[in-house]
């Protein structure tokens, strides 16, 4: 076996193994970590198909905030682990059912030949300075510029959505509201109090 | 070499993997969460794995921009799972029954 079957091999079990346990794990912190396992070894496959500059952003973006971001929700939550695992193998019959019918219906189409090392052969090795993220920006920042304006829009709402949806005002917290410090009036602030003149003993 | 229809089967399985794990964990909405994120990572292998076996490099672009809008998902899903988490002091889905008819 070359090498370079061995690590696909090795890495596509990783992957599956990580993936089954994110799936199957009690815990969702250990579930979020085998997600990261499972990112990491899509990644290493992802170098395997020469896609350097996607592999090195899932490692980044992924692992690197959106799974940080899934450990912080799920730690800051108080989750009762027992009623959510209720239940939990009752579906597994049908979902085992409709997930190896999956498996066999495109093993079918796949197999058939069509993706065969004869149909589609390995293509030739890109030269030496062929640089994979050159040729994904001249693409991006050519022919899907509006696209690519489009993605970073969605950035933008999902930003602004996901602050609003989680910002909440304290009823302890004390600030200040400058429109109300503005609007107050002389009769709010001060009172005038009538006295009687002292007399000079 | 590897063929191309290897790269296929193993996107085929982690999306299957993924479809079971919506099955299993349907009253965790944190798990349901990370079994979109890997049905998105089964479609993107396909992307790319297609990508490098025709020679064109739009299927990586689609990947760049799959990438960008799971991201927002999450982020927005994980938001509205604070919230929820905040009014009703639970994230399972069988207690999300207001709106039922």
């Amino acid at each position: 076996m070359e090498f370079k079957q061995f690590v696909f091999y090795f890495f596509a079990t990783v992957l599956v193994f990580a993936a089954a346990m994110v799936i199957t794990v009690r815990n969702p912190v250990k579930a979020a970590l085998f997600l990261v396992l499972a990112f990491f070894s899509a990644a290493g496959v992802w170098l395997l198909l020469q896609a350097e500059f996607l592999a090195i952003t899932l490692v980044l973006v992924y692992v690197g905030a959106v799974m940080v971001l899934f450990l912080f929700v799920v730690m800051m939550l108080d989750i009762n682990l027992v009623r959510l695992r209720e239940g939990f193998g009752e579906y597994l019959p049908i979902g085992g059912l409709v997930a190896v019918l999956l498996v066999l219906e495109m093993a079918i189409v796949l197999a058939s030949g069509q993706f065969g090392p004869e149909r589609m052969p390995e293509p030739a090795a890109l030269p030496a300075d062929y640089s994979n993220t050159r040729a994904l920006g001249r693409q991006i920042y050519t022919v899907y510029a509006y696209p690519f304006e489009i993605a970073a829009l969605i950035l933008l709402v999902a930003i602004v959505a996901a602050i609003t949806l989680t910002l909440r005002r304290r009823k302890d917290t004390k600030y200040q509201d400058p429109g109300k410090q503005i609007r107050v009036n002389r009769n709010e602030r001060v009172r005038l109090v009538k006295m009687r003149a002292e007399k000079k003993t | 070499m590897i063929p191309l229809s290897h790269y296929l089967i193993l996107g085929a399985i982690l999306f299957s993997i993924a479809v079971v794990g919506i099955f299993l964990n349907r009253k965790n909405l944190v798990i349901l969460l990370m079994a979109i994120e890997l049905m998105l990572l089964a479609v993107n292998l396909n992307f790319v794995a297609f990508s490098h076996y025709l020679g064109d490099i739009s299927g990586q672009v689609f990947v760049f921009f799959i990438l960008t809008v799971a991201a927002a998902e999450s982020a927005i899903g994980l938001a509205i799972l604070v919230a929820v988490f905040r009014n009703r002091r639970s994230i399972n889905v069988e207690d999300l029954d207001t709106l039922k008819g």
